[in-house]
């Protein structure tokens, strides 16, 4: 069973374990750290904390397996409806450097049916293998024929590192996969890096809502397998011309089995694009004051080409629906330009939208905590700022 | 019907703050509540029960205090509750909690539908769920938003994608996880209050457990934390005041890149 321990010679009782500590499992007594084992959960946080290796974990596991038939950098290219959905194309430009850095090939991967044109155009994303596996059965995705193929070509081609994005799909497929060939897998990473002596992937995740950042190795483990968040990475830029070679695999019928079966695929069709996709939000919350004053900021979305985002109050008032919803109970987003108009922002909703890349809030509370992550902050009514807003950007835009 | 629902405590995420001085997460005073993700799942687990008639079931692995988390699950209508808990767990990944997850879920005697939070507010990883209906080689449903129709041998139900929802069709015994649209959780009845105070948690340790010992806790976690920080908090920027009219004009202005 592994353990803990504090080499009491090398602690300087600098406290700096007590900090990192998220469990409160440290305290302080003689200058010395010591760790109440009923708190400690063997995170690892002090241990990487420590100035001084003064704590050290100790891990029974096994001796060390040979990793070395484990290459290349594999990326699962997501595809609803036979189109390839745009965090592929992000993955394939992070693996690509990741591959780089090892030394290694970038293999895409690609489930469906009737997809060859599709894995083609692979190769000018940077691919140089993709694997393709055409079957009417992987057509929508569905998770016992999705993870059966993909556990039979990791055991085939032993890929070093998969990268999944952080969507419905990814995270539901490669849980299982993860599962299934004894593999470590990260969640949700927004910073990937190689260490390249160890061959390790080195991922980095937000956690506590991204009140703090941890870094997760797999180190004797293969595949290391990490779902990204979408909209971190910077697309593969489309090389004309570039080819990849396709390898196509056929498995036995039973293969494709579903024990769960897809009756039907619907799209809400509200007035404006996918939260997760969109560049641009204008979102609203309680400030907005009614329904009618929530249609304020479609039109505001409609003109900058963005989608409507929500708080949680705003959901709940029934002033637009949940697949709105930004935050810790909704969906966490990054878009380019967050506009947020008559939120509060209270910590769940900070969770959701915080890596934006620019923030401009608008409420009339100067004191309201959003302005403590805007870029831009105005103080007023969004009732007459909005449509201000629209009618400004509808010149300058020539719309 | 049994119906098992697993839950995780987790620190109470409005009380989380960031201590500006040092930095990091202030502790003191942060109390422990139901995942909030859970808490849908635990609504929909009783009201499953009261469609179908059998037993809820609430399960969690974590430390001793935990057993608070199952004794406020029965207070919202689950009937029994058991906790997993043993040094041996510590330090324990997705990988090696799903697992444990499975092995304790395996103990109980029959299981028809076992439903979880879509993620946990502390680790944010979505993998626990599907990891534990892997273990059990049973199907799984994901981020379901409404249980359509449900009997002993099968169910409908509609699972939310980034689009809009898929209708899914699975036999039973299957694993859901929940998201926050598929209900409004009750309050605690005075009834269940009652119950839930003199409410015997069912006590498992690793020993009790069918289970690999190498499988479990920090030995049985292929991924290891090698470093913590606190990202750069971000900072309040530029102030703009005027009428309705001169903000929309600056701000159109500075925004001029990001729009186009």
């Amino acid at each position: 069973m592994a353990s803990i321990k504090v080499h009491l010679e090398k602690c300087t009782g600098c406290t700096l374990c007590v900090k990192a500590c998220a469990f409160g499992a440290i305290h302080m007594s003689d200058r010395k750290a010591v760790i109440d084992m009923a708190k400690c959960t063997l995170c690892g946080s002090c241990v990487a904390a420590c100035k001084f290796s003064a704590i050290e974990i100790e891990k029974a596991g096994g001796p060390k397996k040979d990793l070395s038939a484990y290459k290349d950098v594999w990326v699962f290219c997501e595809q609803k409806k036979g189109v390839i959905q745009s965090i592929s194309f992000e993955l394939l430009g992070e693996g690509r450097k990741l591959a780089d850095k090892l030394g290694v090939k970038l293999c895409a991967v690609l489930l469906g049916h009737g997809m060859e044109d599709a894995a083609e155009a692979l190769g000018e994303r940077g691919a140089d293998k993709v694997y393709l596996v055409d079957h009417p059965a992987l057509k929508s995705y569905q998770d016992d024929p999705y993870t059966a193929v993909m556990v039979k070509l990791v055991e085939e081609f032993k890929p070093e590192v998969i990268l999944c994005g952080a969507s419905t799909i990814g995270r539901s497929l490669i849980s299982r996969v993860a599962i299934k060939t004894n593999a470590g897998l990260t969640a949700d990473c927004t910073g990937l890096d190689i260490d390249a002596k160890e061959r390790l992937l080195l991922q980095t995740r937000p956690a506590f809502g991204g009140n703090i950042m941890a870094t997760i190795i797999a180190p004797n483990h293969r595949p290391q397998m990490a779902t990204v968040r979408h909209k971190v990475m910077q697309p593969a830029p489309v090389q004309p011309g570039r080819a990849a070679e396709i390898i196509s695999k056929a498995y036995p019928e039973e293969t494709f089995a579903s024990r769960t079966r897809l009756l039907d695929i619907v799209e809400e069709l509200t007035s404006t694009v996918n939260i997760s996709e969109a560049d641009i939000i204008v979102a609203g919350g309680r400030g907005m004051g009614s329904k009618e004053n929530f249609a304020l900021l479609e039109e505001l979305a409609k003109v900058l080409g963005g989608a409507v985002g929500a708080s949680r109050s705003a959901v709940d008032a029934d002033w637009i629906p949940y697949s709105h919803q930004v935050g810790q109970t909704g969906k966490t987003v990054v878009p380019k330009l967050y506009i947020a108009c008559g939120i509060s922002g209270q910590i769940q909703h900070l969770i959701g939208m915080q890596s934006s890349k620019t923030i401009v809030a608008i409420n009339k509370d100067p004191d309201a905590q959003i302005f403590k992550v805007a870029t831009y902050g105005i103080v007023g009514d969004v009732n007459e700022i909005v449509p201000a807003l629209t009618k400004e950007f509808k010149r300058v835009l020539n719309k | 019907m049994n119906i098992i629902v697993c839950i995780k405590q987790v620190p109470n995420t409005t009380d989380v703050r960031i201590d500006p001085v040092t930095n990091t997460l202030i502790r003191d005073g942060v109390e422990s509540v139901i995942n909030p993700f859970d808490a849908y799942a635990i609504e929909e687990a009783v009201r499953i029960k009261e469609r179908c008639g059998g037993k809820v079931t609430a399960i969690t692995m974590g430390p001793p205090q935990a057993e608070n988390a199952l004794k406020e699950a029965i207070g919202l209508g689950c009937d029994e509750g058991v906790l997993v808990s043993d040094r041996k767990f510590a330090g324990s990944d997705t990988w090696a909690t799903s697992y444990t997850l499975a092995c304790a879920i395996e103990k109980l005697e029959t299981y028809d539908v076992i439903l979880t939070g879509k993620q946990a507010s502390d680790g944010d990883t979505a993998q626990v769920g599907p990891g534990i209906s892997t273990h059990l080689d049973i199907p799984q449903v994901t981020y379901v938003k409404k249980i359509v129709e449900i009997n002993d041998k099968a169910a409908k139900v509609e699972r939310m994608t980034e689009e809009g929802y898929d209708v899914v069709e699975t036999p039973l015994p299957c694993l859901f996880t929940v998201v926050k649209e598929i209900n409004t959780p009750r309050m605690p009845s005075l009834k269940g209050m009652m119950r839930a105070k003199s409410a015997k948690i069912t006590k498992w340790t690793a020993a009790d457990l069918d289970a690999d010992p190498a499988a479990l806790g920090l030995d049985g976690s292929p991924t290891r934390v090698v470093k913590i920080f606190t990202p750069e908090a971000r900072k309040g920027g530029e102030m703009i005041s005027g009428s309705a009219g001169e903000v929309s004009k600056e701000l159109a202005e500075l925004l001029k890149g990001e729009v186009v």
